[in-house]
């Protein structure tokens, strides 16, 4: 456990820079990929890394690879996507501030792989001193002769852009993103056809996440199989967590997957505990779609066994009991937490973000606002709660992009999980109304 | 209702001339070679965001009308793409854009609080500028500084661990800052797209 592979050396002075960079090792895996092995290889590498999507599907990345259209006579692209915008997830911002080349690496490795001659990064557009940071990176190794044309003397030749996004939750979506690359409104593309064949201005292409692409250059190096043995079974590798919400130590770690839940809350090189001394109440462990779990089922599984930082250990027991790793935003809520008023305020995000595409995404999110808003507000009926539930059910799985399953199942598993919470805000209104964040706890005590 | 005139921000075409510097006009070639011949429309979004900070911080429809032709689409796929994106302004705001982040992480930390307090101090509600015209206020959802709650972003610079003291430092340090001339830090489209 605390093998670090993106994190490592990010204390080093200097390490932005390529010098730097370069003097620990860094870029070597451009070399070696470059000059001693073909692209299919490189994806071999990848596909026996077992390395899975870091944005949040956790799809595996070498297949997701080996999907693009290498029979069709035009250019292919790879696009990084840097819209990092799920709500607890800072993650990408991260790396790409404190050690911006081993993205840089990873996507040199990543083009090679793929046969792609031009990459972009889409970045936010609320970072934009990332953009800075990312354009000085580029430029440095464009002078060190590992972008540009016939790089490091072979016939390979890359050049990387960065592109900006204008404040869009939607254009984290692959396709949406794609949409916005070329101009567009960010309206999600109906799949099939997957990016992977008909994609960037109708090229194939493929899509992957900052962290994803930052693990390439490791795998590259050290071999597939090393990366294989880092983490636990399919959960194979380091995971970036953003940590946050009433925590003694926020910040973003990078954990050995396989790590236990319980210690990356309450370890002092971690989480360090619960903000005040207070008792933990419930995670939203991998972004804010993902279930949100009451503290019993976050520390265990409903079979009692410890629930660990795995792809699978969080998915243990489906939605009925378990919840996603996602994309490691892990929101961590104190006992003085309202749950009404944290869905309503998940709800109105995904209202403010749905494309509007889809009416059951579109109209769902917002009538599942205002439900929640008039619940939390003391004007709720006791019916109100299944007509949520009956909302949720209806958006989930009937929209052309996932936004409206992530909109869906933050209200869902509130309810499933925190149903009394409801029932008591309806029950005692006058007792609610007026009432934020912080001071709901006393009041549902004195109720039980 | 025909024959009424429309009152909306898309139909106040005002005819006055918009045109870019030659050193942005450059900029601008610049932007559109990173993308394959024939798909210059891809440079829409860095477009509009230097549009918007070279003419004023907002955007109407001269100036969109402009940036159409400049990529040599028509204005309605400017339109579309400027009423889209929160980040674009079709309404004038103040020289300093306050983005206050109200989504969960942030709300839990006192996000909520710190945005009542930035109303009271400044005497205006969300999505309102201050009579000087120097501070525009936003209740805006995830910046994704969950883990430095409670957040806020001042055109291209952010702050975390808000708090009312801090704000009170801020607000003097931008209302010294406007009296000067330069205002590097809001070129950052020019400097970075």
């Amino acid at each position: 456990m605390g093998t670090k592979i993106l994190l490592e050396n990010i204390d080093v002075p200097g390490i932005q820079s390529f010098e730097v960079f370069r003097s620990l090792g860094g870029y070597a895996s451009v070399e070696k990929a470059l000059k001693t092995m073909t692209p299919d290889e490189v994806t071999d590498e990848v596909k026996k890394s077992g390395l899975r999507g870091r944005g949040g599907a956790g799809f595996p990345t070498g297949m997701k690879w080996s999907f693009i259209d290498k029979k069709a006579l035009k250019p292919r692209y790879l696009i990084c996507n840097a819209d990092e915008s799920e709500p607890g997830t800072f993650k990408d911002r991260f790396l790409m501030e404190k050690i911006p080349h081993r993205l840089i690496e990873g996507m040199i490795c990543s083009s090679y792989a793929l046969g792609a001659s031009k990459a972009f990064i889409y970045v936010r557009g609320e970072f934009k001193y990332i953009i800075g940071i990312l354009n000085k990176a580029i430029k440095e190794a464009y002078n060190n002769g590992f972008l540009g044309k016939n790089i490091l003397g072979t016939t390979f030749s890359l050049d990387i852009y960065v592109h900006p996004g204008a404040g869009a939750y939607i254009c984290g979506e692959e396709t949406a993103l794609i949409e916005s690359l070329e101009g567009k409104r960010g309206n999600p593309r109906i799949k099939p056809p997957f990016p992977a064949s008909i994609g960037l201005y109708d090229c194939p292409t493929v899509i992957n996440n900052v962290e994803t692409l930052a693990n390439t250059g490791f795998i590259v190096s050290k071999g597939g199989e090393h990366y294989a043995k880092i983490g636990i079974g399919k959960s194979s590798g380091t995971k970036l967590i953003s940590a946050c919400g009433n925590i003694n130590k926020p910040g973003v770690y990078e954990i050995e997957l396989g790590l236990p839940v319980e210690d990356f809350i309450y370890a002092d090189n971690y989480c360090g505990g619960i903000k005040d001394s207070l008792a933990l109440k419930a995670v939203v462990a991998g972004g804010s779609s993902v279930p949100i779990l009451p503290k019993k089922l976050i520390l265990q599984t409903v079979t009692g066994e410890k629930r660990l930082m795995t792809y699978e250990s969080m998915a243990a027991g489906g939605f009925v009991s378990g919840t996603m790793l996602g994309s490691g935003g892990f929101i961590v809520y104190d006992e003085n937490t309202c749950i009404v008023r944290n869905t309503w305020n998940f709800t109105r995000f995904y209202h403010h973000e749905s494309c509007g595409q889809c009416s059951p995404c579109r109209e769902g999110t917002g009538w599942m606002k205002k439900i929640l808003y008039r619940i939390e507000n003391g004007l709720g009926k006791m019916k109100d709660i299944d007509l949520l539930v009956s909302i949720a059910n209806k958006i989930e799985g009937n929209t052309i992009c996932p936004l409206g399953d992530a909109a869906a199942w933050p209200v869902a598993s509130a309810i499933r999980h925190f149903r009394d919470e409801f029932e008591f805000h309806i029950k005692f209104p006058e007792i609610v109304k007026n009432v934020k964040h912080g001071s709901i706890q006393k009041y549902l005590v004195q109720a039980q | 209702m025909l024959g009424k005139k429309i009152n909306h921000k898309l139909y106040s075409k005002q005819n006055t001339s918009v045109c870019f510097s030659e050193a942005i006009l450059q900029k601008v070639q610049s932007i559109i070679s990173h993308y394959p011949e024939g798909k210059q429309k891809s440079a829409l979004l860095p477009l509009l965001h230097i549009a918007q900070e070279e003419f004023g911080g907002a955007l109407n429809v001269d100036i969109m009308d402009y940036i159409a032709s400049l990529l040599k689409i028509e204005p309605i796929e400017v339109y579309e793409v400027a009423t889209f994106y929160t980040q674009y302004y079709l309404d004038s705001v103040g020289k300093y854009v306050i983005e206050v982040c109200r989504t969960s992480p942030c709300a839990i930390c006192g996000g909520e609080d710190i945005q009542a307090y930035l109303e009271e101090k400044l005497n205006i509600t969300n999505g309102e500028t201050t009579a000087d015209g120097l501070f525009t206020l936003k209740a805006v959802e995830c910046l994704g500084a969950c883990g430095y709650a409670p957040a806020m972003q001042i055109n291209t610079e952010f702050y975390e661990f808000v708090t009312a003291d801090k704000i009170d430092g801020i607000l003097i340090e931008l209302k010294e800052k406007s009296t000067e001339k330069k205002h590097d830090n809001l070129k950052w489209a020019q400097k970075y797209c």
